[in-house]
């Protein structure tokens, strides 16, 4: 199967390691993937800070770039969702024929959790990381896509790895995109809450779907020294015995 | 005190030692104060963190366990929505029929297009009575408006009887939270209130007042039954209206609102017309999902309904616009209009919880408050206009929604509407500049490995947002884009 990557601005600029790990796993299981160059960003950070116009003309680029692909496979939740719930809100607010292409392209972007389970039927990736794992959720892959249980299979056949219930998982860390700059306060204040409960868990690594939401917890995890270290989904089903 | 045409009424001073549970020097309306600096100063309150974190999280259990246990909660919120959906699109004639019902009833129906002439009609009605004391059952249009406050300045007292309201107006406090006012204050708190103020609004609290719930409890009975069997007028809201009769009804916990709705000889109910339901039928609907909602009961302990004027009683309906219209008019916002005020979202919302609902300015706090202020009375202020922003786009509240108001979608919206902050403009513009072109990323990300080893650890100005509290990520060799084409 040909799947279009579709990287995401937060993970091709900042967390380069996951793009990797999602292009190991997904040709170990036999799919060929392509890297379309011209893909920049979702626009989730202009819609949901304001600005709509910015952010159409994102949306309008990344329905051009992955127009023709049978599948699109995300290494993020939350962008993920922004193209699959979000963009066809906005269709309204594009140029013609906007609202066509976006009916044509959204339904084929995947989270990679979904695109696992769901379109190539695997919840055991072979992969084997030897450690004390907590997963985070995250609100748009727990509430906006609805992965459900879907990682936490792809999880449970890791080899070695040992999952840790996390206390108030389906509770937001704070990060929110730009909420954490412009209300840093509250945002603070729940990812402390979330680190209280990661910490709780005596995890050594804190596990997620969605980098953004990494950054900022683990941002925390940093600054406390915790020695808790944060790792995307990919990251983890990308380690096999013979790499570990 | 001054008033507003629409919201609250403005701020009460508020002696020093009355501080604890967060109300200290919390503003409320028409302060220039945005949601952020309100709610920073809310973190820091650990008291009232605790009050807000055991309240919450208490109600959010009960409310899941009620929930989980009904196989058809989905269809039940589907049919919530469809109801509200279906009867704001022919308020109209909805509205019609009710005032045709209540008049046929024996009541009186009165129009208010705003909160200015909903509080004329109310205090004219109770002056024409000749009484100056009125009870009140709790009510979130009479509080919308500032109606005790009017009535104060022409010379009525206004008793609220909800146990809850009772602490607050004892407290000169402001509402946090739509079913539970003071939710921001424990049971140590409430006995010093109830101590030190009970004597100057009617009976005092009883000599040696433990901090036992039933003795505060008591200390309530007792104050207010005095007041129920003196007062000739009542105000109340209303929960619902049924078109098809004329009936109104008032779902409570306490039975105070029962004795305020029974007894005196005048009942005036201020009624926002979205409240107005067509038929008994879909009536059924939401004493299923309000009680379950709210409290997380599956059936709410008093439901009082009536219909028109009782025998030896005078009705009086007000129906308040103030700004429902507007929002009607609205595409995307007019979702709003099908809440219950059944706080669900306010118990689950991570922001309310740390930020307490003073915060939010207005008797409508929390997730569903975020989207309702800003509509009901415009984003001119800066509060009003961080109020769209008061919110980490997490969902929990859509999700336990009885209604399904999508809430995220209406605060995307209104963040559209906002007004932004120059260097925002600026930092957005080049932001979309940027990403407009796979080239300028590309020699974008190659600059920032260049200079990955200056990136200080803490940043100066606007970045301090982050960095005062969370490490930076560290920035790659390597662009995942430039991995990808080397190899």
């Amino acid at each position: 199967m040909r799947v279009a990557l579709f990287i995401t601005c937060v993970n091709d600029t900042l967390f380069p390691g996951t793009g990797r790990a999602t292009v190991s796993i997904l040709r170990r299981l036999g799919c060929e993937v392509d890297f379309p160059a011209a893909q920049t960003c979702c626009g989730q950070m202009h819609v949901n800070t304001g600005y709509p116009e910015e952010g159409v003309r994102l949306a309008r680029r990344f329905t051009e770039v992955f127009r023709d692909y049978d599948a699109v496979v995300a290494p993020s939740g939350s962008c993920a969702a922004m193209v699959r719930e979000q963009y066809p809100r906005l269709a309204g607010r594009g140029e013609e024929g906007f609202a066509q292409e976006v009916a044509r392209v959204a339904p084929k972007v995947h989270e990679l959790s979904e695109f696992l389970v769901d379109v190539l039927g695997v919840t055991d990736v072979g992969a084997y990381f030897p450690h004390r794992v907590a997963y985070h959720p995250t609100c748009h892959s727990l509430r906006g896509l609805g992965l459900g249980d879907r990682p936490l299979a792809l999880l449970g056949n890791v080899r070695g790895l040992e999952l840790l219930p996390l206390p108030g998982a389906e509770e937001c860390c704070g990060f929110g995109g730009t909420f954490s700059v412009k209300n840093p306060e509250v945002s603070a204040a729940m990812c402390a809450t979330k680190v209280g409960n990661v910490l709780e868990t005596g995890a050594e690594v804190l596990c997620a779907a969605d980098n953004s939401c990494l950054m900022h917890i683990g941002g925390m995890l940093g600054r406390r020294e915790t020695g808790v270290r944060t790792m995307h989904l990919a990251e983890i089903l990308a380690r096999t015995e013979a790499r570990a | 005190m001054s008033e507003r045409a629409t919201g609250a009424p403005a701020p009460r001073a508020l002696p020093a030692e009355e501080g604890g549970g967060g109300r200290a020097s919390v503003t409320f309306i028409g302060m220039p104060r945005s949601f952020r600096e309100n709610a920073a100063e809310a973190v820091r309150n650990d008291q009232l963190g605790r009050n807000l974190r055991k309240a919450t999280h208490t109600i959010r259990g009960k409310r899941a366990r009620v929930v989980e246990e009904l196989p058809d909660w989905a269809e039940l919120r589907e049919a919530g929505r469809a109801i509200k959906d279906h009867t704001l699109r022919h308020l109209d004639r909805y509205l019609l029929q009710l005032e045709e019902a209540v008049t046929r009833a024996g009541g009186h129906v009165h129009w208010a297009a705003d909160a200015a002439e909903a509080n004329r009609i109310v205090t004219g009605l109770v002056q024409a009575t000749g009484e100056s004391d009125v009870v009140k059952v709790k009510s979130m249009a009479t509080q919308e408006i500032g109606l005790n406050e009017h009535l104060a300045a022409h010379g009525v007292t206004a008793y609220e009887t909800d146990l809850a309201e009772l602490i607050v107006q004892l407290g000169d406090d402001w509402p946090s939270h739509i079913l539970v006012p003071a939710i921001h204050r424990n049971r140590a708190e409430i006995r010093r209130i109830f101590r030190d103020r009970m004597a100057s609004w009617g009976r005092p609290a009883p000599e040696g007042l433990s901090d036992e719930p039933a003795a505060l409890a008591e200390a309530a009975r007792l104050h207010l039954r005095e007041r129920f069997l003196s007062s000739k007028v009542a105000i109340s809201g209303a929960n619902f209206m049924v078109a098809e009769t004329g009936t109104m009804v008032v779902v409570e916990s306490e039975g105070n609102g029962r004795m305020c709705l029974t007894l005196p000889e005048t009942l005036i109910s201020v009624v926002g017309i979205e409240k107005v339901l067509p038929t008994w039928r879909d009536l059924e609907v939401f004493l299923q999902l309000l009680p379950r909602s709210s409290t997380g009961e599956r059936m709410n302990p008093y439901t009082s309904m009536w219909t028109g004027a009782v025998e030896g009683q005078e009705f009086h309906l007000v129906l308040l616009d103030n700004g429902r219209t507007g929002v009607l008019a609205d595409e995307v916002g007019r979702q709003a209009l099908r809440c219950i005020r059944c706080s669900a979202c306010l118990n689950v919302c991570p922001v309310y919880e740390r930020a307490g609902g003073h915060a939010y300015g207005s008797v409508y706090p929390g997730p569903i408050g975020a989207i309702l202020t800003p509509q009901l009375r415009g984003m001119g202020s800066e509060l009003d206009n961080s109020l769209p922003y008061a919110s980490s786009l997490c969902g929990a509240c859509l999700e336990v929604c009885p209604v399904a108001i999508d809430i995220p979608e209406v605060l995307v919206e209104l963040r559209a509407r906002a007004r932004h902050p120059r260097s925002e403009r600026a930092a957005m513009r080049a932001a979309g500049w940027l990403l407009g072109d796979q080239a300028r990323l590309a020699r974008a990300q190659r600059l920032a490995t260049r200079l990955r080893r200056l990136v200080p650890r803490r940043l100066p100005g606007p970045g301090s947002a982050w960095t005062d509290t969370r490490d930076l990520p560290e920035i790659p060799e390597e662009s995942f884009r430039d991995w990808w084409k080397r190899s």
